[in-house]
């Protein structure tokens, strides 16, 4: 017999909102996942308990966020509902009310970056990090680790914890050279003062279950076992699964349920999956049985056949070889910081973001302090095709005395009118402080 | 004239109404034994020198089949169970004589796996063999689609006495409480339509030719014959009747409000929206079976009149036992009835015996006796006031799945409380002090289940899931399938769902102005495929909702 464990859900199929009618992200999306729920009477089990989903708030957004041109612009009330069922889930599981906690909301948010100038990957605002912020504010946790098992490469989370060496990101998705949105290589580390807080592992298209569960048990297990996180979370994304239309993975519920019962996330919070009918009832009822402990082996989808979906051996071998140079990679990252610095007191980066969703271009340079004491501060100048340009300086939490004085000092140097940019934002991290000029 | 009669633990009451007044009242001990006994029994009595020509309905409240189920009398029943994937067949098992057998609906009832003729018809042969008469036989999925339930149920032949399908039961989705309802209901189907069968006869005995009504769960009534089938409806009614007596015999509409009553060992309560009492969302639990009988949101605690009153390590417990009587009358010990009667709140039994009661527990407490009896009565007040509290909180924290009802969201704030029950006028005042709430305490409480079991409306449900791309509707409780059109819309559901929704409440003994259609459930969505719109996936749900007759003011009667 397994341990019980006592199991918070969050269920918000928002029935009535949609990006459009036909989009993937539609009022249709959790409706068999309900049904399904239901039939199987998972809400009965004295060890799973339902909860209805609080409302974030602009300040929680804020604390993570640099929204242009403000917070209540980008959103709709369906993003607070999402994040804030996030921030339930994880408040539950941290007064202790039950041992883990699976958000089942949309709209998803993994896509989401720090500077939002619109939609992403069907995603405005990033729900976990603004769960985390809110609950690392609330109750102090510090090390997080971020499981994305999403199969698009979680760009925004990425993007977000980048900087910060306390939260371990990582993504585990299908090859970008092959699916949107076109990032997530393993030589995406993570930045100067947090190497290897950032994980990425491409996998090749048709990767099945073993493939999934072998990266589980030989990359991702060890590394968080050597992290050492308060918490770890689970994006649960469910479009690696056979049937989901926008991707080509071979994922299937048994082994979502696997992966969740090896990696025994404190909290989960649904990302994508557009297989509705044909995966997502059996994924979320396979993902809530395996969290709490419950017998989960007879979970499976109507047209599941282990043999159609096993993968080649070639992807075998692929994903072993892959699996060990990252490994390799992680164990020296100590070793880099020297070599990819090179003695320069600021690192920066140039990019273009786009937003698929509302097709807005970005052109951003972030400038981030080299600091070997705190995650560093970091200068944002951002420009949309919008017309929108804003210039943040973001101090870091736990900041160091110096990050704090030079990233003030910096802000308060910042012409706005002479740089041309409309918005002049300071984030204090440290202290929960969102200053907008 | 309409006679109602209420079953109770010791006694069974009897109200013969004529324009809605107590015409006459009386009381029978109940015969545990033989409770048709004492219906009839009461009949008789109560029809004394009356012309049963002149009734309109006859309306029982019984634990007929509540005390079947609690006291282990019932049939042994074979379950035949087609589980398909998900839940491990172990744990939706119910009983040893239960036979999991392929077949396997989708949730969209789209059939993925047949039925296999050769396992049932083995199955069906041993569970005869074993000597069993009933059967129950569930599918996963069956409210979607009955078919499979169906076509086990055409392979019994005449081998079993009686078969119990699971989409009968109830629309509602939930694998493991359809098994257990099926299985109630098989495993009482027998005593019940027993108990049936005698009262029509002692109603056609004595030219009894109104219509006979038996009380659900949930607050409403139904035509004894149209019950037969589905005798688990009937369990734990007795908690309705309460509260519909409560409905009568005092004005509950309008604002939302708490309706108590108070006996000597447990407080049952319940909650009404603006006039409306609350039902369970899913269904009534009873003897561990989580069920999909509707039945009335009422929480009993052990905390009544004559719970024991006791002191643990300088605490002060109340209940939840009751060892006797109050001392007062008696008892062996002190009660929260004689900290009552030490408090001047009633002028009820021996006051000596009371005070000697509670010196006791204030010599453990270092306090005067008035101080105690205080105490004890705060205790009591604040106890019976943090369930009703517990209760609302519950209610307003149900999960919503929509973003206008999680935004718009009404909360229940009930205004008044309305009290029954022995030491309803004592503790009145300071509950509703406690609850924020105006205090009623309506008179005639005696008979107020009887009334209210005379009194109840026919109640029914309807569910109905429409899906255009195939062209399919089904009406769960009904077991059917219809071929829509692919133009079918809202509009055409909302007619259907209405006019089935009349027809099966008329069918179940509703009068035509007694049914009040009300939607529960009204969703459209779009199904999508490949990003095409494929079509539409339609779902209403519409009940009548437990009420009391037309023609009836409420609070209006007295006798």
């Amino acid at each position: 017999m397994k341990p019980l464990r006592k199991t918070g859900l969050i269920f918000f199929p928002a029935f009535d909102w949609a990006i459009s009618t036909t989009h993937p992200e539609r009022e249709e999306r959790l409706l068999y996942t309900q049904d399904q729920v239901f039939e199987e009477g998972l809400l009965d089990f004295e060890n799973i308990v339902e909860y209805k989903p609080g409302l974030a708030t602009i300040e929680d957004i804020n604390r993570i966020h640099i929204c242009v041109p403000d917070a209540k612009s980008v959103i709709t009330e369906s993003h607070l509902i999402s994040a804030g069922g996030a921030i339930t889930a994880a408040e539950k599981v941290l007064t202790g009310e039950v041992d883990n906690a699976f958000a089942l909301v949309r709209p998803p948010g993994h896509h989401a970056m720090r500077v939002v100038h619109g939609a992403r990957g069907f995603c405005n605002i990033n729900i976990e990090a603004v769960m985390i912020e809110h609950f690392r504010r609330k109750f102090g946790h510090r090390r997080v680790a971020v499981i994305d098992t999403d199969c698009h490469h979680g760009d925004g989370t990425q993007d977000i914890y980048w900087h910060d060496p306390e939260t371990l990101y990582i993504s585990i998705h299908q090859d970008g050279r092959t699916l949107y949105p076109g990032s997530g290589f393993p030589d995406e580390f993570g930045g100067p003062n947090a190497l290897g807080t950032t994980i990425n592992v491409p996998l090749p298209p048709e990767t099945s279950d073993e493939g999934f569960l072998y990266v589980l048990e030989e990359l991702i297990l060890p590394i968080v076992g050597e992290f050492k996180p308060d918490l770890i979370i689970n994006s649960a994304g469910q479009d690696n699964h056979y049937t989901d239309p926008i991707t080509n993975m071979r994922f299937s519920a048994q082994g979502y349920a696997k992966l969740n019962e090896r990696l025994n996330p404190d909290i989960a919070v649904l990302e994508g999956g557009y297989s509705i009918e044909g995966a997502l009832p059996y994924v979320n009822v396979g993902i809530i049985l395996a969290m709490a402990g419950l017998d989960y082996s007879h979970v499976r989808e109507p047209d599941y056949s282990p043999e159609s979906i096993r993968q080649s051996d070639e992807n075998t071998r692929y994903i072993r070889e892959l699996s060990k140079d990252i490994v390799d990679l992680w164990k020296k990252r100590h070793s880099f910081k020297a070599e990819i610095v090179k003695g320069a007191k600021y690192a920066r980066r140039s990019r273009n973001i786009y937003y698929d969703t509302d097709g807005i271009r970005e052109q951003q340079e972030e400038t981030v302090r080299i600091c070997n004491d705190c995650g560093g501060f970091i200068a944002i100048d951002s420009t949309a095709s919008t017309g929108k340009r804003v210039y943040a300086v973001v101090i870091p939490s736990r900041s160091c005395d110096l990050c704090r004085l030079e990233g003030e000092k910096h802000f308060r140097s910042i012409d706005k009118k002479k740089l041309g940019a409309h918005y002049l934002v300071l984030q204090d991290r440290d202290r929960d402080e969102y200053i907008a000029q | 004239m309409i006679l109602g009669i209420d079953v109770g633990g010791t006694h069974t009451d009897a109200v013969l109404l004529e324009n809605f007044k107590v015409k006459k009242k009386t009381k029978v001990p109940t015969n545990q034994l033989h409770l048709v006994s004492s219906l009839i029994g009461v009949m008789d009595a109560i029809l004394l020198d009356e012309d049963p020509g002149k009734l309109e309905r006859v309306v029982f409240s019984t634990t007929i089949s509540t005390n079947a189920i609690v006291q282990g009398k019932a049939d042994r029943v074979g379950m035949i169970v087609a589980s398909g994937p998900g839940l491990a067949p172990e744990s939706v098992r119910v009983n040893e004589d239960t036979r999991f057998v392929s077949g396997y609906m989708s949730n969209r009832g789209i059939e993925v796996a047949p039925v296999k003729k050769g396992e049932i018809t083995e199955a069906l042969s041993e569970l005869k063999e074993a000597g069993i008469g009933h059967l129950g036989v569930v599918g996963k999925f069956s409210t979607r689609n009955p078919a499979q339930e169906n076509e086990i149920d055409a392979l019994t032949r005449s081998d079993f006495k009686h078969v119990s399908l699971g989409h009968r039961m109830s629309g509602n989705l939930n694998f493991r409480r359809r098994i257990a309802t099926t299985y109630l209901n098989a495993s009482i189907y027998d005593l019940y339509n027993r108990f049936v069968a005698e009262i029509l006869d002692f109603a056609q005995r004595t030219g009894l030719a109104a219509p006979v009504y038996i009380l659900k769960a949930d607050g409403g009534t139904i035509e004894i014959r149209q019950s037969a089938d589905q005798p688990v409806l009937t369990i734990l009614s007795g908690p309705a009747a309460s509260i519909l007596g409560i409905m009568s015999l005092a004005d509950c509409s309008g604002s939302d409000a708490i309706a108590m009553d108070m006996g000597g060992t447990t407080t049952d309560i319940a909650l009404l929206a603006d006039g409306v009492p609350l039902l369970e969302p899913l269904g009534v639990t009873i003897e561990g079976h989580k069920t999909l009988i509707r039945g009335l949101k009422t929480r009993s605690i052990g905390l009544g009149g004559d719970s024991r009153v006791r002191v643990d390590q300088g605490e002060l417990c109340i209940g939840p036992r009751r060892e006797g009587s109050a001392a007062a009358f008696g008892g062996p010990y002190p009660t929260p009835t004689d900290a009552m009667i030490i408090l001047g709140l009633t002028e009820i039994g021996d006051r000596a015996k009371a005070e000697s009661a509670v010196a006791e527990i204030a010599g453990k407490m270092n306090l005067s006796v008035p101080e105690t009896a205080r105490a004890i009565f705060e205790k009591t007040c604040q106890g019976v006031a943090s369930a009703v509290t517990t209760m609302i909180e519950e209610i307003n924290n149900k999960p919503v799945y929509t973003i206008h009802e999680l935004l718009e969201e009404k909360k229940l704030r009930p205004s008044r409380l309305f009290l029954v029950g022995g030491p309803a006028a004592a503790v009145a005042p300071r509950l509703g002090e406690i609850l924020g709430c105006e205090y009623i305490i309506p008179q005639d409480a005696e008979v107020a289940n009887a009334f209210g079991a005379a009194l109840a409306r026919t109640t029914a449900e309807i569910t109905l899931t429409a899906e255009t791309e195939r062209g399919n509707l089904t009406i769960a409780e009904e077991g059917l399938q219809m071929k829509i059109p692919a133009h079918f819309t809202r509009k055409d559901i909302l007619k259907i769902g209405t006019e089935k929704l009349r027809e099966r409440a008329r069918k179940l003994g509703a009068r035509e102005e007694d049914i009040e259609v009300e939607i529960v459930e009204d969703q459209e969505f779009n199904m999508v495929r490949g990003f095409y719109t494929t079509g539409k996936n339609i779902r209403l749900k519409a009940q009548v909702k437990p009420g009391l007759i037309a023609g009836f003011a409420r609070g209006g009667a007295r006798s």
